[in-house]
């Protein structure tokens, strides 16, 4: 009896130093990306994963001097993912807000860029609450603009709610929904400068509260890993100050995506 | 575990609830009305009639539901001459989509229970009833039909159960049914545990209900499988 109880404990021990030691030591960072949220993460006609959050996670783990991997995960199941240990972080355009906070532990932002509504050409003279009540509106299950949305027009709107971004661009050229709200520049590059997206256009303001749409996107990391957070910290400054961050923005966009 | 935010929530759930009673009842009832004539004319011996029905069923049980339910939802709405149609105002409804694609996918598999069914018709039953002089349509109605429901009683019971569990699909197309209330809280809360924990309650119940209503119908139907009570007078055969 005693002699199991003596293995038992060497090999809990063993077990938890490892633990210890593979928590301290990034040889290799797994990130979580969502592959359907263009210009950010798209999967290209060949299958491979491609965009802004794909370039930074690379230009992140180069800086950091760690291998990478990519693992693309559905939008809505991207956090219990992450707890689940599927991957070590999420990069996903995921915004910073104290809701997720609760569950996560996030880097500074990325990137910050305002939410906006979409709708068909001229189908609205001018926003207001009144404006576009009774109007089906189509978000992403689990974002912020969903809980914006909720929050604010749960009411007065029929929220339509899907699993991709993609799939609400359907259905809004497929004439289901009546407006969209979503990030501004995912907008712009996923859906109004696509030939399926002419005949829609942005309207009412730029939205930015902050208790909705937190401070810009952040890299998510579990609670526990405060050393990882730390040093993405580092990595995103490194990225910003040499140049790469500006390269990588400037394939993509024509303006400061970085914000304030 | 924090259930506090299901039952915070609980009207979520209720929503989802109804929606998924109205679509697997409905369905499944437009549905097996359908597969009744359907089986009926997959039995004849008329290639012509026969063909068209098992391309039907071949379709709808050789292709996974979700991929019927984004073809009809997503697929149709790619075709600018369907959308100027007097169909679209139907289609553009998330729900009547979702209707079509399980009651299609439903009758596509009992078409199949009951023609099975049929197929297995003792001859001898078949035999008296032409004895008898019954015409073909008599026959159907009053010896092969009957017979066909008791035999496929187990296997229909089966199926909408698994009809059931098929309209989860239905939550990918907007609708929120038990499994789309299940994914709102998810996402509100990142909870996932107790959100999917308690769809699958709600699952368990609606399938206690199914199971305890076939028993009683199995009971109704089969009484003269029962061994009968010969204590009374009038008791026996």
């Amino acid at each position: 009896m005693k002699k199991i109880t003596t293995v038992v404990a060497v090999i809990l021990s063993i077990m938890f130093i490892a633990g210890v030691a593979g928590a301290k030591d990034w040889k290799k960072v797994r990130f979580g990306v969502e592959g359907a949220y263009p210009p950010f993460s798209f999967t290209t006609p060949e299958g491979k994963l491609d965009g802004f959050d794909i370039d930074i996670a690379k230009a992140l783990g180069k800086a950091m001097g760690v291998e990478i991997d990519l693992v693309a995960q559905d939008w809505d199941g991207i956090i219990p993912a992450l707890l689940a240990k599927k991957y070590d972080a999420i990069i996903a355009s995921m915004s910073i807000t104290e809701d997720r906070k609760k569950k996560v532990a996030f880097t500074n932002k990325y990137y910050q860029t305002p939410a906006k509504f979409v709708c068909k050409k001229g189908a609205i003279k001018e926003f207001s609450k009144d404006a576009i009540k009774g109007k089906a509106v189509g978000v992403q299950r689990a974002t912020i603009h969903d809980k914006y949305l909720t929050d604010n027009y749960g009411k007065d709107v029929n929220i339509k709610r899907y699993g991709t971004q993609d799939e609400a661009y359907l259905d809004m050229t497929a004439g289901r929904l009546d407006m969209l709200l979503a990030d501004s520049v995912a907008l712009s590059d996923g859906f109004l400068k696509k030939p399926e997206g002419q005949g829609f256009q942005f309207i009412g303001p730029d939205l930015t509260d902050e208790k909705w749409f937190g401070v810009g996107a952040g890299i998510a990391c579990r609670k526990g890993d405060t050393d990882l957070v730390k040093q993405l910290n580092a990595a995103i400054d490194k990225i910003r100050a040499d140049g790469t961050y500006k390269k990588i923005q400037d394939k993509y966009f024509d303006f400061n995506v970085y914000g304030e | 575990m924090d259930f506090s935010i299901i039952f915070g929530n609980l009207d979520i759930y209720l929503e989802g609830l109804k929606n998924t009673a109205i679509l697997v009842s409905i369905s499944l009832m437009i549905g097996l009305t359908l597969a009744i004539p359907l089986a009926v004319l997959r039995t004849s011996r008329n290639y012509l009639v026969a063909a068209p029905i098992r391309a039907f069923v071949y379709f709808f049980r050789g292709t996974p539901l979700l991929i019927q339910i984004f073809l009809i939802y997503y697929g149709l709405g790619q075709f600018e001459v369907f959308k100027a149609s007097v169909l679209w105002p139907l289609f553009k409804e998330a729900y009547f989509c979702a209707l079509l694609a399980f009651t299609l996918n439903t009758a596509a598999y009992t078409t199949e229970i009951i023609r099975g069914a049929i197929e297995g018709t003792p001859h001898g039953e078949v035999e008296a009833a032409k004895a008898a002089g019954m015409s073909k349509m008599l026959m159907f109605r009053r010896i092969i039909l009957p017979s066909a429901f008791r035999r496929a009683l187990p296997a229909y019971s089966n199926e909408i159960i698994f009809m059931l569990h098929g309209s989860s699909l239905a939550s990918v197309i907007t609708i929120i049914d038990i499994t789309g209330a299940a994914r709102i809280v998810n996402s509100r809360f990142y909870s996932p545990f107790e959100a999917f924990l308690t769809a699958a309650v709600f699952y368990l119940c609606i399938t206690f209900a199914i199971i305890w209503l076939v028993n009683k119908l199995e009971f109704r139907w089969y009484a003269h499988l029962r061994p009968q009570d010969t204590g009374t007078a009038d008791g026996g055969v």
